[in-house]
């Protein structure tokens, strides 16, 4: 068990099991935010506000920070590890046929995380540190109006719209690789399967980047073009 | 044909070395890439040069050792041959051919095209094996094993350790290699009561020669002369992860 930690497949282990828990985590998150489709935002301020503030979220928030810094520390270590592996480089390109998403995970794991830093930078900071505008519906308890927060930035920037958008593509590429991936790495699969995930890999990644890349597209139609 | 080679010259483990062209020509499509390699070595032996180190030996894709890096390709352009089995039809009158050894920490060069392998040998004596005598071949039935366990048992245990997996990986990676070796006894009844520790022994020293780690591209399968599948580095990884979690050290 000791070895575990530092072997290749042990390090692979912890990297799609963070994996699996973050893809969990953006299921939850779209659904919240599907709700900015809907209304005047009454709904999305409430389911929100109650994700923010209950006290499972409050548990997990921790636990999905860490699963996020771990898999970009394992990331790290294995890709500079590999590439040490092969001190001299082919003179002519490797033309192996391997998807270009797989050959690639780092660089777009690097541009999610570039996205993740504005993503944070817009909302949870706000969130954190009280600069949200209170709102009440029908006399109720203040909460945050989050969905002005959102939307705000959708219609008065419209190339914060582009950037999630892109964020959204670059996740799309990363998923269609990881999903299956992950469940490969943790020894979940045969012939009959890999096939099979490969498919279900592109249904995920379609859902979860299609349903992101659909809330700034939305608001940049109906409010900006 | 006539042929424009650029080849890997390297005069010994610790030399630099460098690409050197070629010109060849008078080649028939008939021959085989190795035969196009001899026909060159006979050529600088004739003009009292030092002839281009190779590996080789059945020349029928059976024993592993003839490698070359293709243009771009481990064992050259096509589905499941080793370089033996390529044939200089699949080039036109006039190409630029070029070859490099295998690339990978874990092979470094002996002499021009030629590799050390040794590492595979190493993996191997770290558990690749069943260390009691199994005996004689047991009574068909008196040992039951599923037609299907017998058939990837089988497909695994047609590796020829050739190292086109690592060579195509972009990691380096080992892994399909492995996944084959272990593969071939976890399914059999023999090999199951060493399973576990073969698999962490072999896994450790695949790890310590200075192989990548696997990020399931599936390169190596598509450059396996033998259609090994990426199957088998999922039992690997099955078979790793219940012994690491099992098995005292
Ligand atoms: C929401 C964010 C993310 C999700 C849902 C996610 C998901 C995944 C999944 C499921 C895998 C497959 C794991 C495996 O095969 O064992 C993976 C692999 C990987 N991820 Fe991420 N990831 C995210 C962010 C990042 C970030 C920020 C980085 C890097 C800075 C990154 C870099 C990588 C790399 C290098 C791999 C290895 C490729 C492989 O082994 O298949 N990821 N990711
Ligand atoms: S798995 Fe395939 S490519 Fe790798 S050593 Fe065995 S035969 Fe060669
Ligand atoms: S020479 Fe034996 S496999 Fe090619």
């Amino acid at each position: 068990m000791s070895r575990f930690f530092t072997s290749s497949i042990g390090q692979k282990f912890f990297m799609s099991i963070t994996g699996i828990f973050l893809m969990l985590f953006l299921l939850v998150h779209l659904s919240v935010n599907s709700l900015l489709l809907v209304g005047d935002g009454e709904l999305f301020n409430v389911a929100a506000n109650f994700m923010g503030s209950n006290f499972i979220m409050k548990i997990i928030e921790p636990i999905l920070a860490l699963g996020l810094i771990l898999h970009i520390f394992y990331a790290t270590y294995i890709t500079l590890k590999n590439q040490k592996a092969r001190p001299q480089n082919y003179q002519v390109m490797n033309r192996s046929k391997a998807d270009w998403a797989a050959k690639n995970m780092f660089i777009l794991g690097g541009l999610i995380l570039i996205f993740l830093v504005i993503h944070l930078g817009n909302f949870f900071w706000h969130v954190k540190f009280g600069t949200v505008d209170p709102i009440s519906y029908n006399g109720g308890k203040e909460i945050h109006d989050l969905y002005s927060l959102v939307s705000g930035l959708f219609i008065n920037w419209w190339w914060y719209d582009v950037i999630y958008i892109l964020g959204a593509v670059f996740l799309f590429l990363h998923l269609t690789h990881g999903f299956w991936s992950a469940f490969q790495t943790l020894g979940w699969n045969n012939d009959k399967w890999i096939k099979r995930l490969k498919v279900i890999a592109y249904i995920y990644a379609i859902i979860i980047a299609g349903g992101f890349a659909t809330i700034p597209a939305y608001f940049l139609i109906k409010y900006v073009v | 044909m006539k042929i424009k080679l650029r080849v890997w010259r390297q005069e010994n483990s610790k030399a630099k070395g460098k690409f050197v062209k070629y010109e060849l020509d008078g080649v028939d499509p008939e021959m085989s890439f190795l035969e196009m390699l001899d026909a060159l070595n006979e050529k600088l032996i004739k003009e009292d040069k030092d002839p281009v180190a190779f590996e080789n030996d059945c020349r029928e894709g059976i024993c592993g050792s003839c490698g070359l890096y293709i243009n771009g390709y481990p064992h050259g352009k096509g589905n499941k041959i080793a370089t033996c089995q390529l044939h200089m039809r699949v080039f036109k009158d006039g190409d630029t051919i070029t070859i490099e050894p295998w690339r990978s920490q874990g092979f470094p060069v002996l002499k021009d095209l030629i590799v050390d392998r040794n590492a595979f040998d190493k993996i191997m004596s770290a558990g690749g094996f069943v260390s009691i005598d199994a005996g004689q071949a047991p009574d068909a039935n008196s040992i039951w094993v599923p037609k299907e366990n017998a058939d990837k048992a089988f497909d695994a245990a047609a590796c020829i350790g050739c190292g086109a997996c690592v060579a195509a990986c972009k990691n380096s990676s080992a892994m399909l290699f492995v996944a084959a070796k272990v593969s071939q006894l976890a399914l059999l009844p023999q090999g199951k009561a060493e399973a576990k520790r073969r698999a962490l022994n072999m896994v450790a020293k695949m790890d310590e020669l200075g192989f990548g780690s696997c990020t399931n591209t599936g390169a190596c399968e598509a450059e396996c002369p033998k259609g090994i599948s990426i199957e088998n580095i999922a039992r690997l990884n099955r078979e790793y992860l219940s012994a690491s979690f099992s098995e005292p050290e």
